[in-house]
Formats: structure tokens, C-alpha cells, sequence
């Protein structure tokens, strides 16, 4: 089992080797000629991120012991909430399906924060925008499909008929 | 016109274009990628939501959902799913320690909780089609076989992807790719899991309080 790291070590140092030596190199001349120092930054740069590869996952998330074990915590604490205002009917429906909504965004932002390690600043900002943009969308697609087909539902009733008659 | 442009050393060759071209590391944009798939995937969840919340209300006749739904078995797929996705976040934690022992057993544990949720959902749906509630029954049955069914078919690839993760460990260890691949597949399993909190909020508590 523990064959694997060590197998891939030796495979992948001269890998990280070889771009030692031209990264020196343009060293060299990046630091002699001041015109041509940008392009060769560049190079320096380059040559660097490949002695590195192996380490260009550490900027991801993947979360604490304590993490989880409050993210779990809290979602355990928000599921049976919910379940038990439904199954023991202590308050009006109306009052419990806006307190069950409550509860379920809540759990939502708890599952994207200590799960799914959402922050501001995961692969530079990139996801919290692509999750934004689609909040946005799932927004307007929710809110208008229920809005327009609630009217179109009570516009084309005739009155005093019932949608859904008993059998 | 040729004279006009020199080599700013002399002697050094005049280059237009990068020799070669900007490279990055492989893998370096699949996370951010496979969010945006699950952004689209999202995306289709909503659609479904929105048929449900249209014609959720719409029974023709037939058995509605306080007829149909029994929240204790609910409950006990919403545990399962749960626990599924802790178990996931120690087969993540595991892996960052590089062991690969802990990390099979703990991915193995989160398998089993899946099923025990495929084989609850699926004993639903047997129940239901047996009580004659089939998709056909109504257009409220539609939408819900539609939206559970679609949720039910994720977790169904996600335990395929798991089982071929497990095997890919075991033969090569948790190299880069691999544990790539596992960031991925946590990625979905908890974006699943946060699907369901909308599930069994709109379609099983907001039906029983219709």
C-alpha cells in the first residue's frame, strides 16, 4: 500500500531537474539586460512552476476534522427540526412551511460552507462567481415559472370551478 | 524594412512569439471546471423544481402527497445521505494524511451508505407504483418521479464513480490524479446531498403541510 508515494518520488525528480538548469540560465541574462528583463520574468516564472508541479494542489480546501464535525452538527440539528415541526404539527402550516424554508437555506449555506468549502477566494474567486451568476438564474427561472403560472392558473380558471374535483 | 528591426544584445536572436506556449500544470483548471459543470447541473435541478412547484398541486383526482409520503422513511433516507457525506469528508480527510488504507475504508463506508439510500428510494418508488401512483397517475406524480428520480440517478453515477475511484486507488495509489479525481467526486457527493435538503423540504415536508 504505502509502495505508491514512494515509487512516484524518484520518477518525478528528474522531471523538476531538467528546467533547473535553463531557469539559471535566463537568470542570467534576464538580470544583465534590463529591456528583456519582462518576457524573461516570464520564463523565471515558468521554469519555477514546473520544479513545483507537485505542489499546485495545496491551494484547494479539503476542510478540518472540526470542520465536518460541525458542518454535520448543524445539519443534523437542521434536518430533524424541520421533520419534527412537520410530523407533530405544532404550528399552523402556513407559519411551519415559512419556518421549514428558513431551515432549509440555512442548512444549504452550512453544506456549501464546512462541505463543500465554499469561500471568496477558492480557484481566485472564480467558483463564488459561477455560483452567484447561477443563483441569480436559479432565481428568476423559480420565482418567474411559479409567478406566471399562478396567474395563468387563476386567469384561465372559470369561476366557481374546482381544479381538482373530488372522484 | 527588415534593417529596421534589432536585437536589443546584438548577436542574440530576435524572437516575435513565445517559444513556447504558457503551460500549466496538468489538472491546474479541473476543479474549476467540474464546478461549473455542477453550476449546470444545479441549473437542471431548478428547472425541475420549477415544474414541481407549477403543477406539484395538480393531482387529477388521484392520491396527493399526505396519502402517499411517510415521513419516518424520509427521515431515514435523509440520515443515510448524511451520513454519507460525513463519511466522505473523512475519506477526504484521510486522504490529505496519504493514507491509503483509511481512505478505502472510509470511501468503502460511504458507498454503503449510498445504496442503503438507492435501496430506500427505490422500495418508495415500488410502493408507490404498487399503490398505483404511477408517473402516468398525475401530473403532480410526474414531477415528483421526475425531480427524486433525476436526484436518484446522480447518486447512482456518483456510487459507479466511487466504486471506479476505489479501484484506481487500490491499483496506483493516491497520486496527483487520483486525488484529483476524489476532490471531484466530494464535489458531487455533497452537491447531491445539498439537493436533497431541497427535496425533502419542497416536495416531502411542503407536500404534507399542503
Amino acid at each position: 500500500m504505502s509502495k505508491a508515494p514512494t515509487k512516484t518520488t524518484p520518477a518525478r525528480k528528474p522531471a523538476a531537474r531538467k528546467p533547473a538548469a535553463p531557469k539559471a540560465a535566463v537568470a542570467v541574462s534576464a538580470a544583465a539586460v534590463e529591456p528583456h528583463g519582462h518576457t524573461h520574468a516570464h520564463d523565471v516564472d515558468h521554469a519555477h512552476g514546473h520544479g513545483h508541479d507537485d505542489h499546485h494542489d495545496d491551494g484547494h480546501a479539503h476542510g478540518s476534522m472540526r470542520d465536518y464535525l460541525i458542518g454535520f452538527g448543524l445539519s443534523v440539528v437542521l434536518t430533524a427540526i424541520p421533520f419534527w415541526l412537520v410530523m407533530s404539527g405544532v404550528f399552523a402550516p402556513q407559519l411551519t412551511g415559512g419556518i421549514i424554508m428558513a431551515f432549509a437555506v440555512a442548512q444549504i449555506v452550512v453544506h456549501m460552507i464546512f462541505f463543500l468549502h465554499m469561500n471568496t477566494k477558492s480557484e481566485g474567486g472564480w467558483t463564488i462567481l459561477a455560483l452567484i451568476f447561477t443563483l441569480i438564474l436559479v432565481v428568476i427561472a423559480l420565482t418567474g415559472s411559479l409567478w406566471v403560472m399562478y396567474h395563468l392558473n387563476t386567469n384561465m380558471m372559470p369561476h366557481g370551478m374546482d381544479m381538482n374535483p373530488a372522484p | 524594412m527588415a534593417s529596421a528591426v534589432k536585437p536589443l544584445v546584438p548577436g542574440e536572436e530576435v524572437v516575435f512569439h513565445l517559444k513556447e506556449e504558457p503551460h500549466h500544470p496538468e489538472g491546474s483548471s479541473t476543479m474549476l471546471g467540474f464546478w461549473l459543470y455542477l453550476m449546470s447541473d444545479c441549473l437542471i435541478f431548478a428547472m425541475l423544481f420549477a415544474v414541481f412547484g407549477v403543477i406539484g398541486g395538480n393531482y387529477a383526482g388521484g392520491p396527493g402527497p399526505k396519502a402517499l409520503f411517510e415521513l419516518p422513511l424520509v427521515a431515514l433516507n435523509t440520515a443515510m445521505l448524511l451520513f454519507s457525506s460525513i463519511t466522505y469528508g473523512f475519506a477526504m480527510l484521510a486522504m490529505v494524511r496519504k493514507n491509503v488504507s483509511q481512505t478505502l475504508i472510509w470511501l468503502a463506508i460511504t458507498g454503503v451508505f449510498g445504496l442503503c439510500f438507492l435501496g430506500i428510494e427505490l422500495y418508495e418508488f415500488a410502493h408507490l407504483i404498487h399503490e398505483g401512483a404511477t408517473p402516468q397517475r398525475s401530473g403532480f406524480l410526474s414531477a415528483f418521479f421526475t425531480l427524486v428520480g433525476t436526484h436518484g440517478l446522480h447518486v447512482t453515477f456518483g456510487l459507479i464513480w466511487l466504486v471506479t475511484l476505489m479501484v484506481q486507488i487500490s491499483w496506483k495509489g493516491l497520486i496527483p490524479a487520483n486525488q484529483r479525481r476524489l476532490m471531484c467526486l466530494s464535489l458531487f457527493w455533497h452537491f447531491l446531498d445539498v439537493i436533497w435538503i431541497g427535496v425533502f423540504t419542497f416536495v416531502y415536508l411542503m407536500g404534507m403541510l399542503r
